[in-house]
């Protein structure tokens, strides 16, 4: 679940990290209300993307009309694929010092991660690039939480010695944040220092855990809704993971590794997956609701059905394809190869319902499907 | 770390509709279950084990060394930590959506405790014709034949069709090592490697790999050191960046953790990486006979 700054903030605000004074306008005329009230202030585009700045997405305003110009702008510009409906009117933070600081979830140390740069701003990743010194990495371990000895490392050294004590509160409070709100990744960019040493989080790129929604029922209400096409977002509905991919050959297969290497299998013989769609898993019994989101694509000219199972029972899947296909009528081409659990019993109901022979050889039937798309002769 | 018939397995979970069926195809293919647990129903004997209320109160009992999860993702921390606790030297977690919070925190109670956590979010262990723990058609005798090759995979379906692969072209497998599609696993890739390196049984090793993270890179990395053949397979060289393709691991971000870059790692270290999974068998069988041939020219006569 990735959030807006509008949404993250507030977060942090919670867990004791000071942010501008702000307000949210879904249009112009809000944006100007929203700048009589706070004074000068920065119009905010509102999507879950970065380079918001380069985009043309953050302007500074002296006074509400130039809020309100700025606002009018802003609104319908398209920044990292999002469409901004929405920007943020925060007041003006005088800036000193620009900073970066983030937690994140570290794959290496199985842990988290300390992350401090005394180098923030819009192009922190090129200069973390050019120079590694210049992002500090601490890891940390989750058993004892982030430390104030390690928070005060982090900071040593950069001259910011008259904020120290300020700066240690954030870190400690942005790992209480992390850990409270099951972050994958929390990063304020830029954290400031202010000409009067306050030290305020002037955004926040805030991601959880998915699989923690469930336990953070009220900060996932707040997350950014998904860039999903009207088909994903009916598979999501059902619990299934769909990606429309936009080539021909419609593929259905359980687990997430076999289902990547059929779309692999499919392109290295000429053909271009329509979709990612797994129904492994827990979800091996949701292949009828599966196959009736995938026929809807209008792209799709041939369908191959790939089951090695394992865990999936493919006579459970196999059945769910078939009644489906029965209900559905589609007429388009189908091809099978079915291996693993419950095999036999798939290629039986395969050939008994549907008059067609299943594939010994998964590249054979990946071929016919391609070759099918095209709208060639099948071999 | 391979699976032995040896090995006295509890299985947490072992009550519930995919404990019972995958605990009795254990049982069937010659794992030996000692006992298993569910809180609900302790005191009970279930497919002719002991159920106790805890992994902790089992090896009061029932001496165990390999637990193996079937526990559902927002209880799987604390059971875990409890199999750890009971001195495990094996922890199979199965279990796919676990918190990354709580993943972590179950690597620091296995640390702690010297337990070997294998996934979370794998399918399991074969030790082809001996004993299996997870959920493998390791009795499908289609795809698994005993055989010398030992195949590592993120992913129990990949790992399944190149089992089958290796069994249609005659080859079989000596174990099947599923280390799991989550970001954060217990035993990656070239700790499966190392593994299989000594193993007497195994001559040559499929690595499945899929796109995002490193741990095809460190597999490269180890690579290198070994003298049994390592043929390789990467999934995901289609997947679009920036989408998680159903595992949690499986993305590339910021460019990290392509296809194209762990391709040439892998290629860097000696490792033959096949296009189709249906290449395998046979790239394995050229690497086996080069290297019998370069064996026998080194050989004095």
């Amino acid at each position: 679940m990735n959030f807006e700054e509008h949404a993250a903030k507030p977060l942090m605000a919670l867990n004791g990290i000071t942010v501008p004074p702000s307000r949210l306008a879904l249009d112009p005329v809000e944006a100007e209300a929203a700048a009589a009230a706070i004074g000068p202030c920065v119009v905010k585009a509102q999507v879950p993307a970065g380079k918001r700045g380069k985009a043309g997405g953050i302007k500074l305003a002296a006074n509400p009309a130039e809020a309100r110009r700025h606002a009018e702008a802003i609104i319908g510009l398209v920044i990292g694929g999002w469409p901004v409906e929405k920007v943020l009117i925060e007041a003006q933070t005088p800036i000193a010092r620009e900073l970066y600081a983030a937690i994140v979830n570290d794959s290496a140390s199985k842990g988290p991660m300390l992350l401090f740069s005394p180098m923030g701003g819009m192009d922190v990743e090129e200069a973390a690039a050019a120079d590694p010194a210049a992002m500090r990495r601490f890891p940390i371990a989750i058993a004892h939480g982030l430390g104030a000895a390690t928070a005060h490392e982090a900071i040593s050294g950069l001259g910011l010695e008259a904020v120290a004590p300020a700066l240690v509160d954030v870190l400690l409070n942005l790992y209480r944040a992390y850990r409270s709100l099951d972050a994958e990744l929390i990063e304020i960019n830029p954290l400031v220092v202010t000409p009067d040493n306050r030290v305020i989080a002037l955004d926040c790129k805030l991601t959880i855990d998915d699989s923690a929604a469930s336990r953070q029922v009220q900060a996932a209400a707040l997350a950014a809704p998904e860039q999903l096409t009207v088909l994903e977002a009916k598979a999501a509905e059902a619990g299934l993971k769909y990606i429309e991919l936009g080539g021909e050959v419609g593929v259905l297969a359980n687990g997430a590794g076999l289902t990547m290497t059929t779309m692999d299998v499919i392109a290295h013989y000429g053909g271009q997956p329509a979709n990612f769609l797994e129904i492994g898993g827990e979800a091996y019994t949701k292949s009828k609701v599966a196959l009736s989101i995938l026929l809807e694509n209008p792209n799709v000219k041939s369908l191959l059905v790939n089951f090695c199972g394992a865990f999936a029972r493919t006579d459970v899947m196999a059945e769910g394809v078939i009644n489906a296909w029965e209900d559905l009528k589609p007429e388009i081409p189908i091809f099978f190869s079915i291996h693993g659990t419950g095999a036999d019993a798939a290629v039986a109901l395969v050939k008994s319902r549907l008059g067609i022979e299943p594939f010994d050889l998964m590249d054979d039937a990946v071929k016919a499907a391609v070759a099918a798309a095209a709208g060639r002769v099948q071999p | 770390m391979i699976p032995r018939r040896a090995d006295r397995i509890l299985i947490q979970g072992i009550t519930g509709k995919q404990g019972s069926f995958w605990s009795k195809a254990m049982q069937d293919y010659g794992s030996t279950i000692v006992g298993g647990v569910n809180p609900a129903k302790a005191g009970s004997e279930h497919l002719g084990v002991p159920v106790f209320a805890s992994a902790r109160e089992a090896a009061k009992h029932t001496p165990f060394d390999v637990a193996c999860m079937f526990i559902p993702p927002m209880l799987a921390k604390a059971a875990a930590i409890d199999a750890c606790e009971a001195g495990a030297k094996l922890l199979v977690c199965l279990t796919e959506h676990i918190p990354a919070h709580d993943v972590m925190e179950m690597h620091v109670a296995a640390r702690a405790t010297g337990t070997r956590i294998v996934g979370p979010n794998t399918a399991g262990l074969v030790t082809v014709g001996e004993c299996f723990i997870g959920i493998m058609p390791a009795f499908n005798d289609r795809v698994f034949r005993p055989g010398h090759v030992g195949v590592i995979s993120r992913s129990g379906s990949l790992g399944t069709l190149v089992s089958l692969n290796l069994t249609q072209s005659g080859l079989g497998q000596s174990v099947f090592y599923g280390v799991g599609g989550d970001p954060m696993i217990g035993t990656n890739s070239a700790d499966a490697l190392r593994i299989l390196d000594g193993d007497a049984g195994t001559q040559a090793i499929v690595l499945c790999g899929e796109i995002g993270g490193s741990a095809e890179e460190e597999a490269a990395d180890y690579a290198r050191s070994m003298t049994k053949p390592v043929v390789a397979f990467l999934a995901g060289r289609q997947s679009p960046p920036d989408k998680k393709m159903g595992h949690a691991g499986a993305i590339v971000s910021g460019g990290k953790g392509d296809y194209a870059s762990k391709r040439k790692a892998l290629e860097d270290a000696g490792v033959t990486v096949a296009d189709l999974p249906s290449q395998i068998p046979a790239l394995i069988a050229g690497r086996l006979t080069a290297m019998a041939s370069n064996n026998a020219a080194r050989t004095p006569s």
